[in-house]
Parts: C-alpha cells; structure tokens; sequence
C-alpha cells in the first residue's frame, strides 16, 4: 500500500508491487487488477454501453408491445418487469457508470494528476458492478420472475405485493450504490488532493467542478437510497412496519424518502452532463466559456436546491396545500441557475467562430432539447397542471427529453470529442454525423408525441391502451425502433476509431483548451507522473 | 522536501479526506433512518398525513357549540387477503363541535378459519385529523374472529370546536389488514 497511491517514480525505476499500474500483465488479467484510471475509465465506458443496449433491447420490446392497442407480444406482469428493468439499468447501469468513466479518464488528465487517488478502490467500485447487474438481470430467469414494481419501487407494490424478487432487488441496489459512492468518494479526494501545484479550485475546467459537486451529491443521497430499500427489505421478509399501515406505518413516508434520493438524483445525472457541453461548446466555437464563475455557482446552487423539492413528485398524494406551494416554488426556483447556463452557452457560441463536428452537433442539440426537456418539467412543477399530467405519458415525455436527448446525448458528445485521445484516431465524421442525425430525428419521433399523448390521458406503465391513442403510439414505436437502430452507428463508429484510422495529432480541435491535450494521443499509460506547471 | 514524503503527506492528507467522507456516509444512512421519527413527529405536530390518535384520549373540550354543524362520514374497505365483511352500521352522522357521538361498525369473518384483523383509520381533509378526537375505538386494538363469527364495534367521539371553519364535512375511513401472522401479544 506505499506506491500504489501515485506513481511518483519515472516508469522505469518500479519495483514489483505495482507492476499491476504498469500495464505489463496481458489479456483479461490486465483488465482484471488494473488501477489505472484510464483502463478504469475504458472498463467504466463500454460496461455503460453494453448495458445501454441491453436496457434498450428492453425498451425495444416495450415499444413492439405498445406498437397498436390490445396484448400481443408479452404477459402485462413481464411488461411491467421490463418497464421496471429497463428504468433501473438506464439509470443505474448505462447513465451513471458512463459519466463515471469519463471522469476516470478525464478528471486526472484535467487537474495534471498521475492517477486518481485511491486507485485500488477504483477497481473495486468498477468490478463489482458487472456482478450486480448480473443478479438484477438473472431475475429474469427467477421463477418469481424480475422486479415488477416500478424502478421507483412504491410501497407496498414491492413490499406486501412484491413478485417475491424484492431480496434481489434489494441486494442489486446495495451493490450498486457501494459502488456509486466509492467512485464518488474517490473523485473528490482525487479533485481535493491531487490537483496540480497552481491549479486553484477556479481554475479547474468546468467539468471537473460538476463532477465535484456531483460526487458530493451521489455521497449525500446514495445513502439514504441504501436506508430506504433496507427498510423495505426489513418489511417485506422481517415483520417491520415502516411503509405498512396495518403496523401503524405508512406508505407515503416511502415516497418521501424515496424522492429525497430521487431528486437530487436527478441532479446527479444531469451536472455531468452541463460539465461536458460546457467543455465542447467553447471549442468549437472558438471562444472561452462565456461565464465561468457563474457556471460554479449556479450549479452549486442546482445541487442545493435540489433537496428541498422532492415532494414535487407527489402532488397527488393528498398534500396540504402550503405544501403543495412550498414544492412548486422551490422547484420553479431551480429553473433560475438552469436558464443561467442556458444563456451562458448561447452567449459562449455568440460570435464565435463555429464549426460544426459531432461533438458540437450533439452539444447543440443538447442545449435545444434539454431545454425542452425543462420547460416540460417547469409544467409539470405547477401543482394544479400536475394533477392532469401525473402519471402519464407527459411525464414520460420530460424524463426522456432531459435524460436521452440530455444526459446521453452529452455522453456521446464527450465521446466524440475524447474518442481521438482515448484512441489515437479520428473517428469517421461521416459516420458520426449520419448517427447525429439519424438519432435526432428519430428520438424526437420517439419522445415528442409523447407529450400528446399525456396531456390527452394515456396513463404510464400500462401495456394496453385506449383506441384513441393508436396513431400516435404507431409513430412512437417507429422513433423508438429507429433511434435503437441508430445507436449501432455510434458501436460501428468506436470500433473502427480503435482499429485505426487517420492518426490524431495531440490537440485535433483546434479550439480545445485544457491539460489533456497537451499529451500525445493516444494519451500515455502515464501520464503528468510529475506535475505539469500551471499559470 | 523529497518524493518519499511528498507522497506521504499525500497519503494522510487522502486517507484524513476519506475519513471525513465515510463518517458522511454513515451519518446519512443514519439520516434515511432518522426521516421515519422524524416523519412521525412533524405529521403529529401538523396532523398532516390524517392520521389520528392512536390511544384514548379523555373529553377535553369546553362545551358545544350548538351553533355549528358537522358532517362526519364513515367509509370502509377492506384490504386485500382478508375474507371479512366490514361496514359502518351508519353512514353519516352529524354532529356539533364538542358532542360526544357513539357509532357501531360491523364484522364478519365470511371464512372458516381463524382470523385477527387490525383496522387502521384516516381522516379526510387531513388537516382536520387533530380535531377528530377518539374516546374510546376498535381500532385501538385488533380484533380476533373465529370462522363465521360476526361483531358490532364501537366508536365514541368528539369533534374538536377548534376545527377551522372551512371545514363542514369529515370523512372518516377504515382499512382492515389481517394481522394474524403478525401479532404480539
Ligand atoms: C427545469 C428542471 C426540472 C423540473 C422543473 C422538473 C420537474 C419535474 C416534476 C414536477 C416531475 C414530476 C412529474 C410527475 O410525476 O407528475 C418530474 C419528473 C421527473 N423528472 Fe424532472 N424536472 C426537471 C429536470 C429534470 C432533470 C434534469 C432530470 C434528469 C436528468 C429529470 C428527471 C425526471 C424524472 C426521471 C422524472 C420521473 C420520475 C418518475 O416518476 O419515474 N428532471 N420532473
Ligand atoms: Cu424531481
């Protein structure tokens, strides 16, 4: 445990306790007991889009299902164990784990660090991960079947009515939440104690700052997510009475502590999400990013504000009404620093010179559909409007603006944009514009009816419909099976870029700022063992 | 200062971090926990979710006031897996502020076996659950009742006279859980 902490040493004077950081061993074993950021990233990255394709297999079924009214591909009970998978790996195993990755990768190379931190427990938070979905996904196989509950998980459908795979469940979302708050814990002593000598905290990228605030985040509520699912656990197979009213508790109470992990959760998937189009958009437009210190504070004060507005998922549970204002203020309250870093990255592009390279696409189209994605949500804010839209396809509609059109398509923009210092290739721009937009077409054939479909009365989580709704589920369906279509573009696009292609100079955007490109591309297996200087 | 304490200072300035984020860890889990009094404490002092009170309480309010009158409605229903009947025995009643009310409810277990239920009450708005005041309540204990047998159940009550004025109608409601695996005595 003496030098695994930071290579300090030049790479040629090791001795053998660390060989493991040196990239020596071969084969699976190099991936196994690496502690390396990078490969740690790398593991991060593709474990986040094997599960995004298996969610979205998921999801494809889904949609097969809804394609026109009646039952005819699945049972309701598999349906809603799909609809229940599908939401916990995209969030749990796709969104997140992604922007772990890249701040594996990244974050050291931003802050001129050899290494995160605690490298050993970085590969730990990484390899328990694909063991966890394994057991949520091989409840599939279970004979109770998979958790059907919603990703939500109310009592008491997953107590007193749960399938019988609340145990699994609750172990899967144990596991993933260790892991989510070892990564966490070792970004901020990594962005705490390693920064290079000169690199004060406003001098930090953007990008590292929300990854900052978003680890404080994920440390605060992943907690209390490991609280409330023991609870459950302790109700459902040991006789306790948190959620069950018979016993003097009450269900409610689960919402409550639910939504006070799931806002700020929220929260957790979207900052990185501003941290990366806050890098891309200056670059391509040629500009510094127009606002820096109000950029930290208002995400700073996005995470603060985002633990007093949980209730504003629980409008119809009988509030009284100074509660029911009380939530719909605060939570109208957080559209203030939103709309800051709106405006700031279109005063970023103002005036610059833009160009307009994948990344850049998808920053753009970032900026325009999460926008939409918020005003959806400032709707749904509003107490008396919420009663309407609760529960339905409306509600659908905001998440998957804010989160697929947002936080994914940040995902793909940071990749575009890394995919040459990751790889050492250009990627194919033909290619990743034809996934640009073939997705955007798509997904906005996917989500935007779904407004409609909403405000007109189709309830969520229903396998069958109404026959009025036939039309527009029949043009969702074919977004759907399109934009699921259009991701294998993006997998055609990364493997080409690692076997080859033009060879990547160390800083191919000619607007890029930052310590990541001042190293070769590929990036070295080390690098910044000594610190670079910083003015 | 050279590399090897360099990395040392490193190490227990990390090790000094992680300390701190464990301990923020743990307090939070605490926290989660902590929510469930907590919950409880602030429904009490607000009477927010309808609850009402779970032991007898004593009369404790100075006279009737004739001038005004409530409506209290009694509904019922029983919760999935128990085999009983389970009604009010009237449906509404109304009353004055601080008039003590006495009201049966009716059981019947429509199975064979052996069955002990719990019946767990709210009332509706809930901010008028503090006023509605329980004498004396079968739902203060559970109820055992053998196959077929039936039972009439009583319930004395007062409404509070400092219940707010808007409120002219209650609605009082009666979940029965069957409680028969999980009892204490
Ligand atoms: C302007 C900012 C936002 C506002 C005002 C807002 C507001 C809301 C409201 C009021 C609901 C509850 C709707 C209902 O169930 O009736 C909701 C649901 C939701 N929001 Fe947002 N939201 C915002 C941004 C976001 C962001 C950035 C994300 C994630 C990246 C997000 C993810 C979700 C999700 C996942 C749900 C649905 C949860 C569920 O019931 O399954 N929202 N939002
Ligand atoms: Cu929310």
């Amino acid at each position: 445990m003496t030098t695994d902490v930071i290579e300090q040493e030049s790479h040629d004077s090791h001795d053998d306790h660390h060989d493991d950081s040196h990239g020596k061993m071969t084969g699976i074993k190099r991936w196994l007991y690496t502690t390396n950021h990078k490969d740690i990233g790398t593991l991060y990255l593709w474990f986040s889009f094997i599960m995004f394709l298996t969610g979205g297999a998921m999801a494809m079924v889904i949609r097969a299902e809804l394609f026109q009214p009646g039952l005819q591909i699945v049972e309701p009970d598999f349906f809603n164990q799909l609809t229940t998978v599908h939401g916990l790996i995209m969030v749990f195993g796709a969104i997140m784990p992604a922007f772990t990755g890249f701040a594996n990768w990244m974050i050291p190379m931003m802050i001129g660090a050899p290494d995160m931190a605690l490298p050993r427990m970085n590969n730990w938070s990484f390899w328990i991960l694909p063991f966890d979905f394994a057991i949520l996904i091989g409840s599939f196989f279970m004979e109770s079947g998979a958790p059907n509950f919603g990703w939500t998980f109310y009592a008491p459908l997953s107590t007193t009515y749960s399938n019988g795979s609340t145990a699994f469940f609750v172990f899967a979302v144990h596991i993933m939440g260790i892991s989510s708050i070892m990564g966490a814990i070792n970004i901020v002593v990594t962005i705490m104690n390693l920064r290079a000598p000169g690199m004060t905290y406003m001098k930090m990228p953007l990008f590292v700052w929300t990854f900052f605030i978003t680890a404080y985040l994920l440390i605060a509520v992943m907690p209390v997510l490991a609280g409330v699912v023991t609870m459950l656990l302790t109700d459902t197979y040991f006789g306790t009475s948190f959620f069950d009213a018979a016993g003097g508790g009450d269900p409610v109470m689960f919402q409550h502590i639910f939504w006070f992990f799931g806002h700020p959760e929220v929260y957790i998937m979207i900052l990185p999400a501003f941290g990366i189009v806050s890098t891309i958009i200056p670059a391509f437009s040629r500009k510094p990013l127009f606002g820096y210190a109000s950029m930290v504070y208002a995400t700073s004060s996005i995470a603060l504000l985002s633990f007093i507005v949980w209730a504003h998922h629980m409008f119809t549970t009988g509030m009284p009404l100074f509660g029911e204002l009380f939530f719909m203020y605060c939570t109208m309250l957080i559209a203030v620093p939103t709309g800051v870093k709106v405006f700031n990255w279109v005063a970023t592009m103002w005036r610059g010179s833009l160009s307009f390279e994948t990344p850049m696409l998808f920053s753009l189209a970032f900026v325009i559909l999460f926008t939409i994605g918020g005003f959806s949500g400032l709707m749904l804010a509003m107490t008396p409007v919420d009663f309407q839209y609760h529960d339905t396809y409306f509600v659908v509609a905001h998440f998957h603006y804010v989160l697929v059109t947002g936080s994914l398509f940040s995902i793909f923009a940071g990749a575009y944009y890394w995919l040459p210092k990751w790889t050492g290739h250009m990627y194919s721009e033909s290619l990743g514009k034809w996934h640009f937009w073939c997705s955007l077409i798509s997904v906005n054939l996917l989500f935007f009816p779904m407004h409609f479909l909403g405000l007109a009365g189709m309830p969520r989580r229903i396998p069958d419909y109404a026959l009025q709704f036939a039309d527009f589920n029949k043009w969702v369906s074919i977004g759907g099976f399109a934009f699921g279509l259009s991701q294998l573009i993006f997998l055609v696009v990364v493997i080409k870029c690692i076997k080859g292609g033009e060879k990547a100079a160390a800083k191919p955007w000619d607007g890029a700022e930052g310590l990541e490109w001042t190293v070769a591309s590929p990036a070295p297996y080390h690098t910044f063992s000594t610190p670079p200087k910083i003015d | 200062m050279n590399k090897g304490t360099e990395q040392k200072n490193i190490q227990s300035s990390n090790s000094k971090v992680v300390k701190k984020l464990v301990l923020i860890v743990f307090g939070m889990f605490g926290f989660g926990f902590a929510l469930v009094p907590l919950y409880d404490v602030f429904c009490d002092i607000t009477g927010l979710n309808g609850k009402t009170n779970g032991a007898s309480v004593a009369y404790a309010a100075d006279g009737i006031d004739t001038s005004r009158i409530i409506t209290v409605q009694f509904i019922s229903r029983t919760a999935q897996g128990i085999p009983w009947q389970f009604e009010p025995m009237e449906r509404e009643v109304k009353v004055h502020p601080g008039e003590v009310k006495f009201v049966k409810f009716y059981a019947k277990n429509e199975s064979n076996r052996d069955i002990i239920g719990q019946a767990v009450p709210s009332v509706s708005p809930g901010l008028a659950a503090a006023y509605f005041q329980k004498i004396e309540c079968f739902c203060f204990t559970q109820q055992p009742l053998k196959g077929g047998e039936e039972v009439e159940m009583g319930l004395q009550f007062y409404v509070d006279p400092e219940l707010s004025e808007d409120i002219s109608t209650l609605t009082l409601s009666y979940t029965l859980y069957d409680v028969t695996g999980k009892v204490d005595s």
